[in-house]
């Protein structure tokens, strides 16, 4: 009987459980994790905050998840070493547990740079946001009036921004880009959400970065001092690696596996926001930081942990938001020829990228409307002039998917 | 009853569409939780969870296949898709309304919903009918529920 061990307890951790799950429901399982929660939907604190959802609704998996899965839940510990010699995970309690096959899934951390005068901002009124933990003091110390200052114009800081609008004062966020959301948006678009936001009230700082924390001022490199009560530290994050890399794994920006997610190190496989992914719409590998793509590598990893013979490979990015109304969704890469779709009947924005005869990526503002048809093109890389694609970029459907999609109706899939 | 079902899904006989959209209707009915069918329609917008495509003249209506690997239940970031006993459903309670799911479907299967979250075919097997609404209000057979390999 295999012993199974997963550091962490995020969307990977759950697709690893359930993806060993589908082929041996007897070898016992080891959940670690640092965080002392039932493992929680992370995107959604942001909602919590907001009021949206609560700590009961945001669990990723029911209740007796860990139970009926016969996981052994170590809450609250967390792995300080790995070694691969004796196969073999040490716990910051000091215990031991063994393994056969191991699954790292161990998440990514906030990063914050080395501001200067960074001490000088009361550890009260500093912040970052990415766990469950980080919202309930963001919620705690939120109040009317309070002036907040983001620094980042990404994902997280504009998640963080909608959460505490109408809760907080004056909300401004400030950005090395010179444009926001500088990761999933390219320049139009970008300008349609920022003018957006700004019209719901948000302030802008862009191409601009702090140079220098006084106190309660942060004094930007272009000389603008900001006034803030508090502030919220959303740079970016970085993938936890370390403890593969003393492990002896290969790991680059994260950890490197195989289509099969395995790292190499024997009996070693890793999943989620710690690892790179080969992203087929631009051919490169990368980091995917998204819960889908955790969820499906977890899952990989777990049915091949396993004895399974599962390959993940047509892994695409992939963003789904909506800011104070508006919805914006994107996939693939922003590469090749632009083809822009205006729609003033239902207020959409769509820019498609078209390369090589295939479509590489799109953007999407206002209400998602079956683009998921797109993401499958994409995805699958369906040669565009292998459908009716003139069509299919006016409005996404089946029939314009040609005979052998539409045969897929017909029987299971 | 749901064990019975599980293996039975939605499948197109598109040759015998008429276009006539009545499976939208009665879709729409059939999960409105109206007494008649007139409360349900009348000065509303259709609420469907199957959707009659036209193309080239030819129509084709399109529901939810609960697929085997399902990739809306894989990606919803809040843990509100699950496969019970076959069939893909949506907590209410749980979702947000992220629209991942309508950003991964490869069927375009999922809508956004009235109350800000997503709606999709759950084969009616909670609400009123029971049976597919769709199905039975078929004219011409165009859609049937059953069991294929």
């Amino acid at each position: 009987m295999k012993r199974y061990v997963i550091i962490g307890n995020g969307a990977a951790t759950i697709g690893a459980v359930e993806g060993i799950r589908r082929l041996d429901s007897e070898g016992p399982i080891t959940i670690i994790s640092s965080e002392p929660y039932h493992t929680y939907a992370r995107p959604l604190i942001s909602y919590y905050i907001e009021g949206k959802t609560d700590r009961e609704r945001m669990k990723y998996r029911p209740d007796d998840f860990y139970e009926k899965n016969d996981c052994e839940f170590l809450a609250g510990k967390t792995a300080v070493k790995i070694d691969p010699a004796a196969k073999s995970v040490t716990l910051d309690d000091g215990s031991v547990v063994s393994y056969d096959k191991l699954c790292y899934a161990a998440g990514s951390s906030s990063f914050i740079p080395a501001f200067r005068g960074l001490e000088t901002v009361s550890e009260s009124d500093r912040f970052t946001f990415m766990t469950l933990d980080d919202a309930e003091r963001l919620k705690a110390r939120i109040e009317p009036g309070l002036s907040v200052l983001i620094v980042g114009a990404g994902l997280i800081g504009l998640k963080c921004a909608e959460c505490i609008y109408g809760k907080v004062g004056a909300i401004t966020v400030v950005d090395l880009a010179p444009r926001i959301l500088s990761s999933i948006l390219e320049e139009k678009s970008a300008s349609i959400v920022q003018r957006h936001l700004e019209g719901k009230g948000l302030n802008f700082i862009l191409n601009d970065s702090v140079d220098e924390f006084h106190g309660h001022i942060a004094i930007m490199k272009s000389g603008i001092r900001q006034f803030f009560d508090i502030v919220v530290l959303a740079v970016g994050v970085r993938p936890n690696v370390a403890l593969m890399k003393e492990a002896g794994a290969r790991v680059n920006r994260g950890v490197s596996t195989d289509r099969h997610m395995y790292t190499g190190v024997d009996g070693i496989y890793a999943a989620g926001d710690c690892t790179e992914t080969f992203d087929v719409s631009c051919g490169e590998t990368r980091i995917l930081a998204l819960m889908p793509n955790a969820y499906m590598q977890g899952e990989c990893a777990g049915i091949n942990m396993a004895g399974g013979d599962c390959d993940f490979e047509n892994a695409v990015p992939m963003n789904a938001i909506k800011l104070l109304g508006l919805h914006i969704s994107t996939a693939g890469s922003y590469i090749g020829d632009v083809i822009e779709r205006e729609n003033t009947a239902d207020s959409t924005y769509t820019r498609f990228y078209v390369d090589g005869g295939l479509l590489r990526g799109y953007i999407m503002l206002g209400e998602p409307y079956r683009n998921g048809i797109y993401t499958s093109i994409i995805r699958n890389q369906i040669p565009i002039d292998k459908i009716d694609f003139e069509t299919l970029i006016k409005s996404p459907s089946i029939s314009a998917m040609g005979e052998s999609y539409i045969c897929q109706l017909e029987r299971k899939v | 009853m749901l064990v019975n079902n599980a293996m039975k899904r939605i499948y197109v006989n598109k040759k015998w569409c008429l276009g006539c959209r009545l499976c939208e209707y009665n879709c729409t009915y059939a999960n409105s939780g109206a007494m008649n069918i007139i409360t349900a329609l009348k000065d509303k917008p259709l609420r469907s969870r199957i959707k009659v495509e036209e193309y080239d003249g030819d129509t084709l209506p399109l529901s939810c296949r609960h697929c085997e690997e399902p990739i809306c239940v894989k990606s919803c970031i809040a843990g509100a898709l699950s496969k019970v006993g076959g069939v893909i459903k949506i907590n209410h309670n749980k979702c947000v309304g992220c629209c991942t799911c309508i950003s991964v479907c490869p069927y375009g299967a999922i809508m956004h919903g009235e109350d800000g979250v997503m709606r999709k075919c759950e084969l009616c097997i909670d609400n009123a009918f029971g049976a597919p609404a769709c199905v039975a209000g078929c004219p011409n057979g165009a859609i049937v529920y059953e069991e294929r390999d």
